[in-house]
Order: structure tokens, then sequence, then C-alpha cells
């Protein structure tokens, strides 16, 4: 029997905005993260991915407000705890985060290692700065991280050199559950390699626990995710084990977004691409129905009736109102 | 590389770019020889720092090589005065990396597009115009109507590089430098503006100059393909062949490290 670790039950959040008017980007998500295991989350620009890393870490600031459902970490739930149990036992020890932006995510006026200290000091008492040295130099160790950019200002080293650290500061408390959000999209390609190798091996080597990974990159959930999640206005679309969604399948929107894959494979340039019609919805606006159906070629006049329930199929869950057989019937026809 | 039967559009021959001096010196692009042609789509893949926007920055006229020179259509491009430049800025244009530093903030959509038909310098009534603005917004599937009104920062990322792309359409130059127009927009977003790269190629039969870090978008859209490091081109020639047989063991290195769909990616 798999370990549940992380236990997320229909969580609503919402941005405020400066009028008045509430965004909802995620709207009733749930999901299961079990020990050991790589959550693919995959969505284009304004889905809700990042907002749903932010509102997992139970880190609420305005405009961000949370609304309702439970985060349930080992039997608690998190948004019930005072904040500050909150951040002293929870955040960074049981549940970490990986910022996008490599590039402005550390202070430009420290050396790299004061930003360990700062953790591990306040952390684990008792940590003298000489420990902390010691520490942080086994970890390094272990990730092939060169020594000495730990004296470096973070203006001195390179893009992909700066997110493999901002890896290694966020999993320094070994945290069960990491969250990475989009940790490489602002990286070349055999930077992206190495960041990605180095998240791969702290999971292997029992530092990180489990983790779920966001990205808009099919292709690299393919080489790490065990599971994925396509999310698609806030709701999640379909679910499904890594194989299952992107080399079957059967949500309309999963589909084009498996269809968007570039890779240098041959055969591929004799594929056009079609594009997605239209454009994401407007979250401010109250969706009854299914959130694609404007842009989904499949759709009927029933689908913006009613919410779409989930379907269960074979381990796997989507969310159309057409079921599994119909779909797959219409893409053998194209 | 072979003959061709297309003629040349921008010929580069040992170009070369140095910043700073002394110690300080960086050499960004080292003896580079090219030959474009019309009516192709050439990519120029490198790792960051390989030299691949400073190369852009030359042929567009935004930066004075240091040694060497490039000619477009057969003649010497001289950038000495303003007049010269607008001149060739109407042939050569660009679409850079980050969309949202494109565009004048203050300018509406209409403003800048309608800015491209001036710089065409072609005289036509209003209503002509509009027509042509509404057709470019059609090219890149996107409603006239409902952006014209708009400033750039209410547009996302995706909308924002393809108004670029419209713009293109207006302008319609011979030439294209494309300087990673992909990275900072989503993958579906990004098999959209591949497409209409593509379009432009093949019905106004534009040259484009595609710089990029990805080796499987390059194969996608290009014919040719220049592998850069350093300053230098290690490797060149036709798409299909450098993605079968890479010879440099650097240009596998870049084919090794993306991710591909049916191949394990070595971790």
């Amino acid at each position: 029997m798999e370990e549940t670790i992380l236990d997320v039950r229909d969580l609503h959040t919402c941005y405020r905005t400066r009028l008045g008017e509430t965004v909802h980007p995620v709207d009733g998500i749930s999901l299961a993260l079990n020990k050991g295991e790589v959550l693919g989350i995959a969505g284009e620009s304004g889905c809700g991915k990042s907002t749903l890393a932010l509102s997992l870490m139970g880190f609420y600031f305005p405009p961000l407000r949370f609304i309702s459902g439970s985060i349930i970490i080992e039997d608690t739930d998190i948004m019930t705890l005072p904040y500050v149990r909150l951040r002293k036992d929870y955040l960074g020890k049981k549940i970490a985060y990986i910022p996008q932006s490599a590039m402005n995510a550390l202070n430009p006026t420290g050396r790299v290692i004061g930003f360990f200290e700062d953790i591990l000091t306040e952390h684990r008492k008792n940590t003298g700065r000489k420990q902390v040295r010691r520490i942080v130099e086994e970890r390094f160790e272990m990730l092939r991280l060169p020594r000495r950019a730990l004296n470096c200002y973070p203006n001195e080293l390179s893009g992909g050199m700066k997110q493999r650290i901002i890896i290694a500061i966020s999993t320094i408390l070994d945290p069960d559950i990491l969250i990475a959000d989009e940790p490489t999209s602002a990286l070349d390609v055999s930077s992206q390699r190495a960041a990605i190798n180095m998240l791969l091996r702290l999971i292997k080597e029992g530092y990180v626990g489990s983790m779920i990974f966001i990205t808009h990159e099919l292709p690299l959930l393919r080489h790490v995710a065990d599971n994925i999640m396509v999310m698609y206005a806030g709701k999640i679309m379909e679910t499904g084990t890594m194989s299952d969604i992107i080399f079957n399948p059967i949500h309309p929107y999963s589909k084009a977004l498996v269809s968007s894959i570039i890779v240098p494979e041959k055969g591929i340039k004799s594929i056009s691409f079609p594009s997605i019609p239209g454009a994401p919805p407007n979250l401010k606006n109250r969706i009854t129905g299914c959130r694609f159906a404007d842009r989904c070629r499949y759709d009927t006049a029933d689908c913006r009736l009613s919410d779409i329930p989930d379907r269960e199929w074979n381990g796997r869950k989507y969310r159309c109102i057409l079921d599994r057989r119909t779909l797959e019937g219409e893409y053998g026809n194209e | 590389m072979e003959m061709n039967d297309k003629k040349v559009i921008m010929q580069g021959d040992k170009l070369a770019k140095v910043f700073g001096h002394g110690s300080g010196k960086v050499t960004a692009v080292e003896e580079v020889s090219f030959k474009f042609f019309e009516g192709e789509i050439a990519s120029v893949i490198g790792e960051s720092g390989s030299g691949k926007t400073t190369l852009a920055k030359i042929l567009l006229g935004l930066l004075r090589p240091s040694s060497g020179n490039f000619s477009f259509r057969g003649k010497e491009v001289d950038m000495s005065s303003f007049k010269k430049r607008k001149a060739y800025w109407q042939d050569v244009q660009a679409i850079f990396q980050d969309p949202f530093s494109s565009f004048n903030q203050f300018y509406k959509v209409e403003k800048v597009l309608r800015d491209c038909l001036s710089l065409k310098g072609v005289k036509a009534s209003r209503d002509e115009n509009l027509g042509k603005m509404k057709e470019a917004c059609r090219f890149v599937n996107m409603d006239f109507d409902e952006l014209y009104n708009k400033y750039p920062f209410e547009l996302s990322g995706g909308q924002m590089q393809r108004l670029m792309i419209a713009r293109i359409f207006l302008l319609n130059p011979a030439f294209l430098i494309a300087d990673e127009p992909t990275t900072m927009i989503d993958a579906c977003s990004r098999s959209t503006v591949m497409d209409m790269l593509l379009k432009l190629k093949n019905d106004n039969n534009m040259a484009i100059l595609f710089i990029t870090h990805d080796i499987g978008l390059a194969y996608y859209i290009s014919d040719t393909i220049y592998i850069m490091q350093h300053g230098r081109i290690i490797e060149s020639g036709k798409a299909e062949s450098i993605i079968t047989g890479p010879r440099h063991p650097d240009t596998k290195k870049l084919l090794d490290d993306v991710p591909k769909l049916h191949e394990s990616w070595g971790l």
C-alpha cells in the first residue's frame, strides 16, 4: 500500500484585485501525493499552476487568499495550524518550494553561504558557522556543485548555476515534499539537464521525499514524472500515469497539449501543429460547465449547462462530458 | 556546403566582435562566415553565451563588427547614416526574445501596427490601412477589434509575440531575424509561433534566421543549421543531416540535452 504524504481536498483560493474583484485560479483542486512519487502538473500559462504551488505552501500573502479546502500533511491539516507553527515546523522541513525565476530569487548583496547560514541557524539551534559550512560543503559535494560558488555573490554565477544553488538552498532541510515551480524555464538545454539531474539525484538519495513538478514542457515531464495532472483554468482536466497522458491522452485539452510537443525526432518535420483557437477564459467570471468548451473541437450544447463530473477509467480520471470511447472514436476519424 | 540554385540574401565573411579591451577582453563572435539563401530558414543553435545574440545584433546593424564584413543582396551593408539604416530596416527586421520589452509601452496596439505601415512608406487611405491591419491580426489568429485599443501590458506573452509577428507580416521584410522568439512563452503558444514563421516563409518567401538553444525547434523549422560555440561556428549543414548524423561532439551533446519522447534521456 502506497503511503500518501500530501492530501489536498477541494482547495479553493482566489486573488482579490485592487478593484475588489476576485479571480479564481485554483478552483476545487484535489490531489494526493505518495511517498517517493514525482507528480507533474502541466498546463499553459495562466491556468493556475504557479498559484497552486503557492497555495500548497499554506503561505498566503495578499492579494492571494485562501477560501476553503484542506491541505493534509501527515494527518494534520496545515490550514488549521497557527501561522507561527506552520512556519516553524512545516515550511522548509516538511514542504519546500523552488521559485521560478532563478535570475532574481537571490539577494544580490549576500554571498551564497549566507543564505544557507540564515536557514540553518534559524531552523537548527546551536549550529555554528563552521558547522553550517561543513554541512553545506557535504551537500555541494553530493550534488557535484563547485565549492568555490559558496563564496561568490549571485552576480558572479551563471543562470544555470544560480538555479542549481536555489535548488540546494530549498532542499537543505531535507523536505518531505518539494514543490518545483518551473525550475528550468529560464535555462538553456544543457543547464536544464544539469538542474533536472540534480533534482532527481536528491530524490534518489533520499534527501527529498516526493516532488510536485510544475511545467509547461511536456517532454521534460516525460522523463521526470511518474504521474501527470493536466490543469486548465483552475481545474484538473485529466490525471493519469506519465505514459497514459503523453502517449494516450483522453481529454481533448490534453490531446491538444500533447500534440504541441516539438522534439528533435525523425518525422517531426512533416507534422503541422494546429494551434488551439482562442485564449484561456478570464477567471474573473464564474464559468459553468466545461471551461475548455469554447476552444474545444468536440463541444456540444450540453458542455456549458452544468459542471462536468470526473469520469474514472482504469485508474485514470478525466473531466469531459463525452466518454472515452466516443472521444477515441473522434480522434480515430481524423 | 553544397551549391544551391537559390539566391544568396545575406552573406557574412569572417565576422568578429570583441567587447572590452586589455585583460577584460571578451570575444563574443569569432570569424563567423555564412551564407543565407532567399526563402530559406537557417537556424543558429548554441548554449547561452555562445554569441548568438551578438551575431543577430551585428546583422541588424545595432552593433558594429570589430572585423569582417557582411553583405545583403550582394551589396555591403552601409550603416553610416540614419537614412541608410532606415532603408536597410525596411528589408531586415527582427523579433526579439523578450516580448515584454519589445514594445513601446506608451503605444496602443493600433499605433504599433500603424507605424509599420508608415515605415513601409505606402500611401493609402484610412480604410485600406485598417483592412491591412485586420488582415495582419487574422494572420496571427487575433481579433483586431478586440485588441486595437489595448496597451502592450494588457496582453499575455504569447499574444505579444504574435503581435510582433503581425508587425512582421505588415512590414514584409525580405530577411527576418528571430532571436529566440519562443523561450519566454509557453509550449502551446510556441508551436503556434513556429507555424506562423513557417507560414511567413512559405507564403511570403521570407528568409528567416532563427536563433535558438533548442535543437528540436531548429530541426522542425529550418532548412540549414549552424551550430555555434564560444563565438565560432563548429558545424553547419542541412537540418536533416545534422540531426541524424552530428559530427562534432558538442553538437551531439546539444542533441542529447534535449528531452525526447521516444528515447531515454540518460538521467
